[in-house]
C-alpha cells in the first residue's frame, strides 16, 4: 500500500534502494566518507558532557555510528533504510524509510544521523516526527552531503548535455546548504541550533574512479526526474572530458568536493540557556560601552 | 525481499523495548505484536507489519492488510 503524498518527489525511492543493494553487493562499499563522519561524531559526543541512556541511529547506511554508540552503557536503537544491510551487534534493528519514522514521542534522549538525510524527500518533515520521537533536553546530531558536494560533475554534465544532446536533466541530486540546515532545525522546534561544514576534496585519477566510487557508496543518481534509459556514451565521454578540462590540478589527478555538513540541536527544556525578554535589561547598552 | 515463512523466526524473541518505542508510521497508532504470524499490528491503520529475523519492517508496501 503507498500513501499518498502532496509532497513533490525529488528522489526515486525504489532507486536509492537498488543503489544501496548494488553499493554493498561490490563487496566494497566506499565508506571512507562514512568513516570520517564517524569519527567526527565521537569527538563531537566526546564534550557533551552528559550521559544518553536511550540512542538512536537515524539510518546511517552501515553501522559505523551505531558500533561507536555501543560502546557506552544504556539502549541503542539502529533504524536502518530500505536495501541498507540490517547487519548484527549489540543494538535493536527497526528497518524504516526516513520519511515516516515509526517512533513513539519522547523516546530517545540521543539522535545521529550520518550520511543519511541527503536523499530524504521531505527534511522538514523528518526533522519535525524526529524531534517529537526525542525526550525534552534530548539532542539531535546530524551529518549530510550538502551544499557544494559534487558541484563539479554537476557543472561538467550540464554542459556535456547540452553540448550534445541540445538539452539538460539533473543528473546530481540538489543538496541543502549550511543556512538552510540551521533554519530547518529552528522550523522542527529544535533550540540552541548549530552547523557547520566540514570540506573534503578528493582527488581521483580520473572522473571515472570517481563515478565508481559514487556507485560504490550507493549515491548513483536517485533522481526521480532523471532521464530514463541509458546515459548516452558520447554525452557521458563528453562530461568526463570537461571534468578533466576544468577540474584537473598539475599532476592530472581530478578534484572532487564534498561537503559534509553537520547540524545539531537540542529539544527544548527549562534548563536551556534562552535570551531574556526584550526590555528586561538592568542596564543601557550605552552605559555599557561607556570608556570606564 | 522474499515471501516465504522464515524458519528462524521463531527463533528470534522480540526485543520488548521495541514495542515501547514503535509506532505505526502511518496512524503514529499502538502496535501490537502477534507472536503467531510474526507481525506488528497497527489496529488503527489496519495493516499488520512482518518481522524477519527479529527485526520489525516498518513499511506500509511491505505491510499486510487486515481486513
Amino acid at each position: 500500500m503507498a500513501s499518498a503524498s502532496s509532497i513533490p518527489r525529488l528522489f526515486d525511492v525504489h532507486a536509492l534502494t537498488l543503489h544501496a543493494e548494488r553499493a554493498i553487493r561490490l563487496n566494497q562499499p566506499a565508506d571512507f566518507l562514512l568513516q570520517r563522519a564517524a569519527h567526527d561524531l565521537s569527538d563531537r559526543l566526546a564534550v557533551v558532557l552528559r550521559d544518553f541512556e536511550h540512542r538512536l541511529d537515524l539510518g546511517t547506511p552501515l553501522p559505523l555510528a551505531a558500533s561507536m554508540l555501543a560502546q557506552k552503557p544504556g539502549q541503542l536503537t539502529r533504524l536502518v533504510q530500505p536495501g541498507w544491510p540490517t547487519g548484527n551487534g549489540p543494538w535493536t534493528t527497526v528497518e524504516s524509510p526516513l520519511e515516516t519514522l515509526p517512533l513513539t514521542p519522547e523516546s530517545f534522549d540521543l539522535a545521529v544521523s550520518l550520511l543519511a538525510l541527503q536523499s530524504v524527500d521531505d527534511l522538514p518533515g523528518t526533522l519535525i516526527q524526529l524531534r517529537r520521537a526525542l525526550k525534552p533536553d534530548g539532542l539531535f546530531i546530524a551529518c549530510l552531503l550538502g551544499g557544494e558536494t559534487l558541484t563539479e560533475l554537476r557543472q561538467s554534465f550540464l554542459e556535456a548535455e547540452i553540448a550534445v544532446e541540445g538539452g539538460a536533466s539533473p543528473r546530481v541530486a540538489p543538496f541543502a546548504d549550511l543556512r538552510d540546515c540551521g533554519s530547518l532545525l529552528q522550523r522542527a522546534g529544535f533550540a540552541l541550533p548549530v552547523t557547520d561544514v566540514d570540506r573534503v576534496i578528493v582527488r581521483y585519477s580520473d572522473p571515472f574512479a570517481l563515478m565508481r566510487d559514487l556507485r560504490a557508496m550507493g549515491a548513483a543518481n536517485p533522481l526521480a526526474e532523471r532521464r530514463r534509459g541509458f546515459l548516452r556514451r558520447e554525452t557521458l565521454m563528453k562530461a568526463a572530458q570537461i571534468y578533466a578540462q576544468r577540474f584537473s590540478d598539475d599532476d592530472g589527478r581530478v578534484r572532487a568536493t564534498f561537503d559534509l555538513v553537520w547540524m545539531s540541536g537540542w529539544v527544548p527544556h527549562e534548563s536551556q540557556q534562552k535570551p531574556l525578554k526584550p526590555g528586561s535589561a538592568k542596564m543601557s547598552l550605552a552605559e555599557a560601552l561607556k570608556p570606564k | 525481499m522474499t515471501d516465504q515463512d522464515n524458519p528462524r523466526a521463531e527463533m528470534h524473541r522480540l526485543d520488548p523495548r521495541l514495542l515501547e518505542i514503535l509506532v505505526c508510521p502511518l496512524t503514529k497508532g499502538r502496535l501490537e505484536y502477534n507472536r503467531e504470524t510474526q507481525e506488528l499490528v497497527s489496529s488503527s491503520a489496519r495493516l499488520a507489519y512482518p518481522i524477519r529475523d527479529g527485526i520489525p519492517i516498518m513499511l506500509p508496501e511491505e505491510a499486510r492488510r487486515l481486513d
